[in-house]
């Protein structure tokens, strides 16, 4: 069973986004670590740039394959997890923690009826 | 609906994550690509390889036969031996690679391809028929009665012997006295197992053949004598990664009907003065001109994405600058920053811990230490032509 935080939102492509203060905080899942296996690479979004919900901002590449990463909330770019992309196995060992992608400053409340919740993602990966 | 090797419930109680593998359902991981992949270069680790081809043939005129269809000296192989050969076509595109065992005088054993098994069995067929009614050969597929592991690692030597009683029934020693490219047979559960001292990761191991109804002993058997010593059940994932780091080809990839083995750089094992085979004289003029392109061995020189199979490669940007200064002059992009190849196999290298792979490159970049630039998502990064294997035991 993988850990999902019930503090959490969740998009159905397995990113999960943390929302305070006008900020979102955003990485893989529990569930996508254990998918992807060992991450080798991380690409991440300059700071800056200006995302829409649902665009592909980010890349992680197992040593096995590349997956796209998309942005859950749409902001601007504010932060990138520089820890990770010297160190792309915190993506599995700490995927909540450490292993942040990047944040978003957000341009008023985000649209977050999109995304699941704990108990809602749980379900669609099949652990309800 | 896939296929499935006698040892798929074994994987499933492993927890394996199975793939499809050119129609075969075969795990391609159980803790992890990494894991199992330093484990096979520090102790070792187990393969379920069944999905491999196992064909015969025998009869008093096998080894003229063999020697005609492929491209290594038959000549140079005694009983309880083997060789890595290539089956080519006139054209010398590579039809399969494979290792040929020599279990008695008039009986070979050609280990070969998943996806070419029925590729490989048509062409020895068509061979056969033209090889003269009163030279006949038998030409046997027992692929579908007959699976494989490969128990390979430093420590595979330790407890080898534990697994198979008694001395071996072609060459009459231990199994752990094999040495690189020797097979031997040593009964096992009410059958016979053919043990070779080969593999695919550059360490020292076992590739062992056994009829399906032994295999499911013969695995619990290997993980359970080999637990003391370190052994892990691996898959395919950690084939790719293990063999990549060594250089060696992947039918698919590295190989197809469209390529030679001279261009994959497969030379030493064509040897056109043994007398006429098929493909002999085209190769012969490749070895003389030489070809326009090659596979080769790469390494990316910093921190970067994996290469991946499909990617683009250019010529260094920095190497080439000089060049392009006096050259480019009223001269389109496409023509001054031309694809030079384009990645056959890519992966990052547990070992080596950076982006390694293969490509097949224009003849006059596939030198050893070459600079090129390798287009990952749009981006060009540097990286180091090298000679093979990318991987050197310390």
């Amino acid at each position: 069973m993988s850990t999902i935080p019930d503090n959490l939102k969740y998009a159905k492509s397995h990113e999960w986004v943390r929302i305070e203060d006008g900020t979102a905080t955003i990485g893989i899942t529990d569930h996508a670590q254990a998918e992807l296996t060992d991450v080798v690479f991380v690409e991440l979004p300059e700071a800056g740039r200006v995302l829409a919900a649902g665009d592909n901002c980010a890349v992680v590449e197992s040593v096995k394959t590349a997956s796209d990463l998309y942005a859950p909330v749409g902001g601007t770019v504010l932060e990138i997890n520089a820890a990770l992309a010297d160190t792309p196995e915190l993506a599995n060992d700490s995927p909540f923690d450490e292993g942040w992608f990047f944040k978003l400053q957000l341009n008023g409340e985000p649209d977050t009826a999109h995304l699941l919740d704990a108990v809602g993602y749980a379900a669609q990966i099949g652990e309800a | 609906m896939p296929k499935r090797t006698p040892l798929y419930q074994q994987h499933l109680g492993l927890g394996a994550r199975c793939i499809d593998f050119g129609g075969w359902e075969m795990p391609v991981q159980y803790t992890g690509i990494v894991a199992e992949h330093l484990a096979v270069r520090a102790s070792a680790g187990v393969f379920d390889i069944s999905h491999m081809g196992e064909i015969w043939v025998g009869g008093a005129y096998a080894s003229e036969f063999l020697n005609q269809t492929l491209t290594n000296d038959i000549g140079l192989l005694a009983v309880g031996e083997s060789q890595y050969t290539l089956m080519c076509n006139e054209a010398g595109g590579v039809i399969d690679d494979l290792y040929v065992y020599r279990i008695a005088s008039e009986a070979f054993l050609l280990m070969v391809n998943a996806t070419r098994i029925s590729a490989d069995l048509h062409w020895l067929e068509f061979q056969a028929s033209n090889h003269g009614e009163d030279r006949s050969v038998k030409v046997g597929n027992q692929s579908e009665q007959t699976g494989a592991i490969a128990v390979q690692g430093p420590n595979a030597l330790l407890f080898i012997d534990e697994l198979l009683h008694g001395d071996g029934l072609i060459r009459a020693g231990r199994p752990s006295e094999l040495v690189k490219n020797q097979v031997d047979a040593w009964p096992f559960g009410t059958g016979e197992v053919y043990v070779a001292r080969t593999g695919y990761t550059g360490e020292e191991g076992f590739e062992i053949i056994a009829p399906n109804e032994q295999l499911v002993a013969l695995w619990d058997a290997v993980l359970d004598i080999g637990q003391p010593h370190g052994i892990v059940p691996a898959g395919l994932g950690a084939r790719d990664t293990l063999r990549l780091e060594m250089g060696y080809p992947l039918y698919g990839h590295e190989l197809s009907e469209g390529l030679s083995p001279i261009e994959a750089g497969l030379g030493y094992f064509v040897k056109v003065d043994k007398g006429e085979f098929t493909g002999r004289s085209a190769l012969m003029k490749q070895k003389d001109e030489r070809p326009k392109k090659k596979i080769v061995a790469f390494k990316m020189n910093g921190k970067c994405p994996p290469p991946r199979q499909g990617y683009e490669v250019y010529n260094n940007l920095e190497a080439r600058k000089d060049v392009w200064s006096v050259a480019n002059a009223g001269l389109k992009p496409q023509e001054t920053d031309p694809v030079i190849g384009v990645v056959t196999s890519g992966t990052q290298s547990p070992s080596l811990k950076c982006g390694i792979g293969m490509a097949h490159v224009h003849i006059d970049r596939a030198q050893v230490g070459t600079a090129i630039d390798v287009s990952i998502r749009g981006k060009r990064y540097p990286a180091t032509v090298c000679k093979k294997p990318l991987y050197k035991k310390q």
